[in-house]
């Protein structure tokens, strides 16, 4: 096992250095120039100009530049925002919970209905439920989740008034963050009304971010379980006369789920990718609003290594559920 | 469903009509395809169906309620948008971008996916290593993400988006093509052709890419779908079709300030994308149930 998860991890190192090269070129060939960004509308001189250029290093030749800049990132120093003169992995460090706490709880909604929704669906093949079941789940993964976000916001919050429209938590709580997960610290400082108005911010932007996740979940979980069903090893616990709810819960469910487990892995990239669409809907404040506000400051330096940062988990995420695949699937070790 | 068809011929037409006896027992796929078919009628026959020009405004009538609403205007029957646009002329236009953002992302993907999937399975070695490594760089990226640091660098505009999220899509061809290819190759009829003195290209593009097709069509599908979520979720960032384009996601960007005082200059861009997408998406399962022979049992 361990001669495993070396050799996958030995396998990611060009693939990283690849996308540090592209998230280095993609920054270089941007249109502007960062000095400038920099100076902002006071403008430079052109003699603080050169300064600065030598101070950057954007004189050296390009593949200098370029090692520097891995050299940086390999202790830690991914640079200076442009915007706001901050350390990017401050920046990041304060605004990456906020968008797990989103992630995760959109995840978790997926889960906790697709999952049953998948299982019951293919149990009860060709019912009622089965066909509404698959009619909202592929709606739900046609769903452009910004449009869907807005309908939310005009029902909930515009007709209703039961949610706000923006932000992680009324302006009225100030909690100095303790985790950045606002609903685990409002409960540490044992605040209730913060707790309760930290959820109703989270509620929309989570169903929307959970929405599509939710539909694959679903379908997968379905069509998984469908053919395990069909399996001759569910034939034969049938036969022997076990009572459907043991045949469904400890022979085919446990086989069905491993599949599942690849699909919810694969939905953190697209979690990142959602993210930007519905913190920007609802003013969220995390990476995703983050990285779209940078690229329309020409914040070079957060695009730069928010990019790497992103990808990077994208990948380890990936590693680990292809890692834990492995784990509860012995067939793929042995080969 | 019979998991044994003996009587299956190899004539073309009765492909087809296997076919089309396995995809027309799909309900929602045929509705897909209705829904779709009228969709490419409306995009094509656009200026003759829409009542109004797209980029008219009638200062006389601002944010103007549907039809249904006692405060609406008769000439508009989906209402009008805050400079007095005719939400549905504009809609009915906005299906020319949609489609043809689908179509043209789709064979650009296709085709560059294609031949480095083509190539990195037939010849294996550094090529394949070197064209899968690319490959492997590129899905890394959150592909809306991807599409946007793109379009910055290329500029916003809507042919820029159409080519950022062909260039974000084509890699799961290639992988596709790439499994595909690999499975073919050692199979007898290309050893066959092989030996009868076939080039590379031949073998290649005529003798195994035609029996890889099945897979090929199931993604194109999906991704014309993916394509134009992608493309409306760029307008709608700001990054994609450039106002006052009546591209349905770039509506739906101008149209946000408006959201609880005009309700419907939202709502009907949005369903819009969604009647579309989900269409041409009944269609990609129809068409997976139909040509992939392993999940026609289930």
């Amino acid at each position: 096992m361990l001669n495993y998860i070396l050799r996958r991890i030995a396998l990611l190192v060009p693939t990283i250095i690849g996308i540090s090269i592209c998230a280095f070129a993609f920054v270089r060939v941007l249109p502007g120039d960062p000095i400038l960004a920099m100076a902002g509308q006071h403008g430079v001189t052109p003699e603080r100009y050169e300064i600065l250029r030598e101070q950057f290093g954007y004189n050296l030749p390009i593949w200098q530049q370029y090692f520097n800049y891995l050299w940086s990132v390999l202790r830690g120093d991914f640079g200076i925002s442009l915007a706001t003169k901050r350390p990017v992995i401050n920046e990041f460090m304060t605004l990456f919970p906020a968008t797990m706490e989103l992630a995760f709880t959109a995840l978790t909604f997926a889960v906790v209905i697709g999952i049953p929704a998948g299982i019951f669906a293919a149990i009860k093949r060709g019912s009622w439920f089965d066909q509404i079941t698959m009619g909202v789940a592929l709606t739900g993964y046609s769903m452009p989740i910004f449009w869907w976000g807005l309908l939310l916001i005009i029902f909930f919050s515009g007709y209703l008034g039961w949610t706000p429209v923006s932000g992680r938590i009324a302006l009225t709580f100030f909690l100095k963050p303790i985790t950045g997960f606002m609903l685990i610290d409002t409960l540490l400082y044992g605040n209730w009304p913060a707790f309760v108005s930290a959820l109703r911010h989270l509620i929309l932007p989570a169903v929307v971010l959970g929405t599509i996740p939710l539909a694959v979940i679903a379908r997968q979980t379905r069509s998984a379980m469908l053919e395990v069903l069909g399996e001759d090893y569910v034939r034969t616990a049938r036969a022997k006369g076990m009572s459907p709810n043991r045949v469904v819960n400890v022979h085919a469910l446990r086989n069905a789920l491993i599949p599942v487990v690849t699909t919810i892995g694969l939905q953190v990239g697209l979690l990142l990718g959602g993210a930007i669409l519905t913190e920007t809907i609802f003013t969220w404040p995390g990476i995703g609003k983050w990285m779209i506000d940078s690229i329309s400051k020409r914040d070079y330096v957060v695009v730069q290594s928010g990019l790497l940062i992103i990808a990077l988990i994208v990948m380890a995420v990936n590693l680990i559920v292809d890692l834990l695949y492995a784990l509860i699937n012995p067939r793929i070790r042995v080969q | 469903m019979a998991t044994t068809n003996t009587t299956a011929s190899t004539s073309p037409a009765s492909g087809l009509r296997e076919f089309w006896y396995y995809f027309s027992v799909n309900r929602g796929a045929v509705i897909g395809l209705t829904v779709f078919a009228i969709l490419v009628f409306v995009a094509i026959f656009a200026p003759l169906i829409a009542p109004h020009l797209p980029d008219v405004q009638y200062r006389d009538a601002l944010l103007k309620p549907p039809i249904w609403d006692p405060k609406s205007d008769p000439r508009f029957i989906l209402g009008t948008d805050p400079v007095g646009r005719d939400i549905l002329s504009r809609l009915i236009h906005g299906a020319r971008y949609s489609l043809f953002i689908g179509f043209f992302v789709v064979v650009g993907a296709l085709v560059v996916g294609v031949v480095l999937g083509v190539l990195a399975g037939y010849f294996r070695g550094w090529v394949d290593v070197l064209i899968m490594r690319v490959m492997d760089i590129i899905l890394a990226f959150p592909p809306l993400l991807l599409a946007l640091v793109l379009v910055a660098i290329l500029g916003p505009g809507l042919f820029n988006a159409m080519i950022a999220i062909a260039l974000v899509l084509q890699p799961h061809f290639a992988r596709l093509v790439r499994a595909a290819v690999m499975a073919e190759k050692s199979r007898e009829y290309v050893t066959a052709a092989k030996l009868s003195g076939a080039s590379h290209f031949r073998l290649m593009m005529v003798t195994i890419l035609p029996n890889c097709l099945g897979p090929l069509i199931v993604q194109a599908t999906m991704s014309f779908s993916n394509a134009i979520l992608e493309a409306a979720a760029l307008g709608f960032l700001g990054m994609g079709a450039q106002p006052p384009t009546p591209e349905w996601g770039t509506m739906l960007a101008t149209a946000r300030e408006f959201i609880i005082k005009a309700p419907w200059v939202v709502t009907f861009p949005g369903l819009a994308i969604l009647i579309t997408v989900l269409a041409i998406n009944l269609v990609g399962d129809g068409l997976r149930d139909a040509l992939d022979p392993k999940l026609k049992r289930s």
